[in-house]
């Protein structure tokens, strides 16, 4: 085990040979990455046009949920700076996952909240934390507006909008 | 219990505890190799790097294999070939290893043959060796039906119906090994879970076991010669490091087992990217096909031998047909090697050239293989039939007649002599 | 030295052993054929010179737009393709590209007699008549014709839109996502997806009635085949595979490379990956060898 300290050769060739092995590495590394197929398909196109004033729809992204929530000619709470506008609707846009551990909490009309059945969690039409162990309001996905549909996925002007208010 | 003082380094600690300093001296810093061997015994260590290129490589086609008819060909031609990054570099590595790894393993065992280093004490290496042998051409076969090409399909199709030719419980036998009444989804599953889990599992063990075998006998040198190896290990200890007829494991015989690595790795990698067709045959890019047989089906480059002893007899003989010939003599090329220790009937450890007829023995046996390979792929008509029946008779002559005679006539000689 | 000489014999037999089960063995089992030429010599060459304009009135006058579209001239399929091999087997190829993808005196053989043209006298005759019927008018007309394809064609055809007219309509490619019915669209529900299922099985067996089998997807056929077998089969099918229901289609030799470079696209399409890695790959083991060697001279110095 005692190696001489001047074998510079094996240093040299032990060291060339880890090299060898890191950059074996990182083809395994590069293996494990989600298929370009799977990156490409990270996108859902939603037409808002045919929602009517306080309905609520779940659409899929990324295998998530996402809450798509129309307020306007309503009496659901309306948040100027947290809401998306499209044409003259204002809906709520949210990642439909409870912020404290991922379950998906249930829009109960009649109280006008989101209700956790997991940790008993609530949100408010606007997407906000009011009650339970969530830390903070509903995630905001990227989105892009063009004309009447939400693309879900993309990053728009209104999300960095949004965003930068929020 | 043992006396542990306290400890003044991590490597003290676990030295301590887990003996790391003896345990490192038993396997490699104080395991002794002859000194007097050439490049040929570089190959054990070939073999291991290949199996371990095997098993990472496989551990990433396993990511997204899918085990299932409808699946199994588009997850490996599309998923893998042309999604996964270095998916593509991952499957050719797979399937050219798994084809140079034979070439080595022949290599390796004429090595044995050429050197007698199958008797005398050894005969549990070569033992543990020849099951190593077996083990990985049932890997090999496994594997290859995963792709669920044509050739996948066929040659799933024409092996599995061997084991008809058992007697008796033939018919069964075939219908228990593919779970259905011909070649489909559960067999693919089963030899999946042979080719991923079991076979590996056992191949590790054995590969184990044939490690441990080296043991006691220790390995052979170029000219056959009997070595103290206690005695040459105090002298090269004691610093006469040039007299001793030994070398340790570590760094000396590994220094020079890289050295063959290197080299062999350029072959390998050229095969890898630019020459993989022989590894990868064509006719099993076509979805398997179970109402269509290929105009040619043949096996894999290092089965052929024995297939062509399996074909070879092609005409019936009395009350035995030919299909029960053949299967007979596969039945013995298969399991022939094991017993070559036996069928040695000579003690001398030399190498063949130093064995009279025993050298013109060896060669006759390679070259008889080569041919009995080459014809193995040709189609087995007119003169080809010929040619595959006398080498197919020659090998089972040379192995289990010629061989004993003139071993008995050495032993003779060399019993005489003493 | 003696170490060079067994590593000689070691080469020796593995090379032997090579060559007999590779070149040697593939020599015997897939005999020699004389490479494509892309001539056409069989077929009787057109010997005037056409004129576009009366072509286009020739094909109007002959009722070829009954089943083929001329979308460069503004004229769309007269059916889905569905529709179209139920009544024809086949999903007649749209002539814009006709001009520029097939040799001209195989287009003017094929129009006055398909089933000569395409070899396909074993498949079809009097007892089963081939869908597009023999042209009875002059060489003339046959020459017009010609020429106003050629004029309408474009320069350059993509490789993609080579194998769609020439291979696409029997064949599916679904590595890319091409079928006999078109391209695969994005469909979100299971209604969609059973309609379009639904549509390519109905296809596929009016192509099994036409055909006697179902032609197979050709997503792996660059490697199961290899450039050269492609280039000489696609020339003339018989030749390589007798009797078999695909006929001649008559590619020059410039648009049945744009096929193979599409098909070598869609079945190998890591290839310049694995040409551009595998240099630094060797590179790589090259270093390691010889730094390998100069330590093991090192370390043996002491011992021998």
């Amino acid at each position: 085990m005692a190696q001489s300290r001047r074998d510079f050769l094996g240093m040299v060739f032990g060291g060339f040979a880890a090299a060898g092995g890191l950059a074996a590495l990182y083809a395994m590394k590069r293996t494990w990455d989600p298929l370009p197929s799977v990156m490409a398909a990270g996108f859902t196109t939603v037409d808002l046009s045919p929602m009517k004033p306080g309905e609520f729809r779940t659409v899929t992204w990324r295998g998530k949920p996402i809450f798509i929530l129309r307020k306007d000619h309503t009496d659901l709470k309306i948040c100027e700076d947290q809401d998306v506008k499209v044409g003259e609707g204002d809906y709520l846009v949210r990642i439909g996952l409870c912020t404290h551990l991922g379950c998906i909490p249930a829009w109960e009309p009649d109280k006008k909240i989101f209700k956790c059945a997991c940790h008993g969690g609530e949100f408010d039409a606007c997407g906000v934390n009011i009650f339970g162990p969530p830390p903070r309001p509903f995630d905001i996905p990227p989105f892009k507006i063009e004309g009447t549909k939400l693309v879900i996925g993309e990053e728009g002007p209104e999300y960095k909008k949004l965003v930068g208010k929020a | 219990m043992a006396q542990f003082t306290k400890a003044n380094s991590i490597y003290e600690w676990l030295d301590q505890r887990l003996a790391l300093t003896k345990l490192w001296k038993v396997l490699a810093a104080e395991y002794w190799i002859p000194k007097n061997i050439n490049f040929l015994w570089a190959m054990g260590v070939v073999l291991m790097t290949m199996f371990t290129i095997l098993v990472i490589s496989g551990i990433f086609l396993l990511m997204y294999y899918k085990p299932d008819t409808n699946l199994a060909f588009d997850s490996v031609n599309y998923t893998i070939m042309q999604e996964v990054w270095f998916g593509w570099l991952w499957r050719h590595m797979h399937a050219v290893a798994a084809s140079v790894v034979f070439l080595v393993i022949y290599i390796h065992m004429f090595t044995g043959i050429y050197y007698a280093s199958y008797k005398r004490g050894r005969e549990m290496i070569w033992l543990s060796g020849m099951l190593l042998f077996v083990t990985f051409s049932a890997e090999a076969f496994s594997g290859y039906m995963l792709p669920w090409g044509q050739m996948s399909y066929w040659a799933a199709q024409v092996i599995t119906n061997l084991f008809g030719g058992i007697p008796f419980i033939g018919d069964e036998l075939v219908i228990w090994i593919r779970g259905n009444f011909y070649v489909s989804d559960p067999t693919l599953t089963r030899f999946f879970m042979l080719h991923v889990f079991l076979l590996p599992l056992v191949i590790m063990m054995i590969i184990g076991l044939h490690f441990y075998t080296l043991r006691i006998p220790h390995v052979n040198n170029q000219d056959g010669e009997e070595i103290d190896f206690d005695a040459e290990a105090e002298k090269y200890k004691a610093g006469l490091k040039k007299e001793a007829k030994v070398i340790p494991f570590w760094p000396v015989f590994l220094s020079k087992d890289f050295f063959v690595l290197g080299v062999f790795m350029i072959f390998y990698f050229y095969l890898v990217f630019y020459h993989y067709n022989f590894a990868m045959d064509p006719i099993n890019f076509d979805p398997a096909n179970p109402m269509k047989t290929p105009p040619h089906i043949y096996p894999e480059w290092y089965f052929l031998w024995s297939y062509e002893v399996l074909r070879g007899f092609f005409f019936d003989v009395g009350p035995l047909s030919a299909m029960d010939i053949g299967l007979m003599a596969f039945g013995i090329a298969n399991v022939i090697f094991f017993f070559m220790p036996w069928l040695d009937k000579s003690d001398v450890v030399a190498p063949a050239h130093k064995r009279g007829a025993f050298f013109w023995w060896f060669w006759a046996l390679l070259i008889d293989m080569i041919i009995l390979t080459i014809w193995g792929k040709l189609p087995p008509t007119g003169i080809n039939a010929w040619i595959g029946f006398f080498a197919s008779v020659t090998f089972l002559l040379l192995l289990l007649v010629i061989l004993p005679m003139i071993t008995k006539k050495e032993a003779r000689r060399a019993g005489g002599a003493a | 030295m003696r170490e060079l000489k067994i590593l000689a014999v070691v080469v020796f037999f593995t090379l032997v052993t090579y060559w007999g089960v590779e070149p040697f063995a593939h020599s015997i089992m897939h005999p020699h054929h004389e490479p494509a030429t892309f001539t056409y010599d069989d077929l009787k060459p057109l010997n005037k010179s056409g004129d576009p304009k009366r072509g286009a009135e020739a094909i109007m006058n002959n009722g070829c737009t009954g089943c083929h579209g001329i979308k460069a001239a503004g004229i769309p399929a007269p059916m889905d393709p569905v529709t179209a091999s139920a009544s024809y087997g086949v999903n007649p190829p749209d002539l814009s590209t006709a001009g520029a993808l097939y040799d001209e005196k195989f287009l003017a053989n094929v129009i006055k007699n398909p089933v000569h043209a395409m070899k396909l006298e074993h498949k079809f005759g009097d007892a089963k008549p081939f869908p597009m019927p023999n042209f009875y008018g002059s060489d003339q007309d046959l020459a017009d014709i010609v020429a106003y394809l050629k004029s309408i064609a474009p320069k350059e055809v993509t490789p993609k839109d080579a194998f769609v007219n020439a291979c696409g309509r029997c064949h599916d490619m679904k590595y890319d996502n091409w079928y006999v019915i078109g391209p695969k669209p994005k469909m979100d529900t299971e209604l969609e997806k059973a309609q379009f299922n639904l549509k390519h099985a109905q296809y596929q067996a009016n192509l099994k009635k036409y055909l006697g089998t179902n032609p197979p997807d050709l997503s792996m056929y660059i490697r199961s085949r290899g450039h050269e077998y492609i280039r000489d089969f696609v020339e003339d099918p018989q030749k390589l595979l007798h009797g078999t229901a695909m006929p001649r289609v008559g590619l020059t030799e410039e648009s049945t490379m744009k096929v193979i470079e599409y098909m070598e696209k869609v079945g190998d399409r890591k290839k310049e990956k694995r040409n551009s890695l595998g240099p630094w790959v060797l590179l790589y083991f090259v270093i390691f060898s010889i730094l390998a060697y100069l330590w093991k001279k090192k370390i043996w110095s002491e011992v021998l």
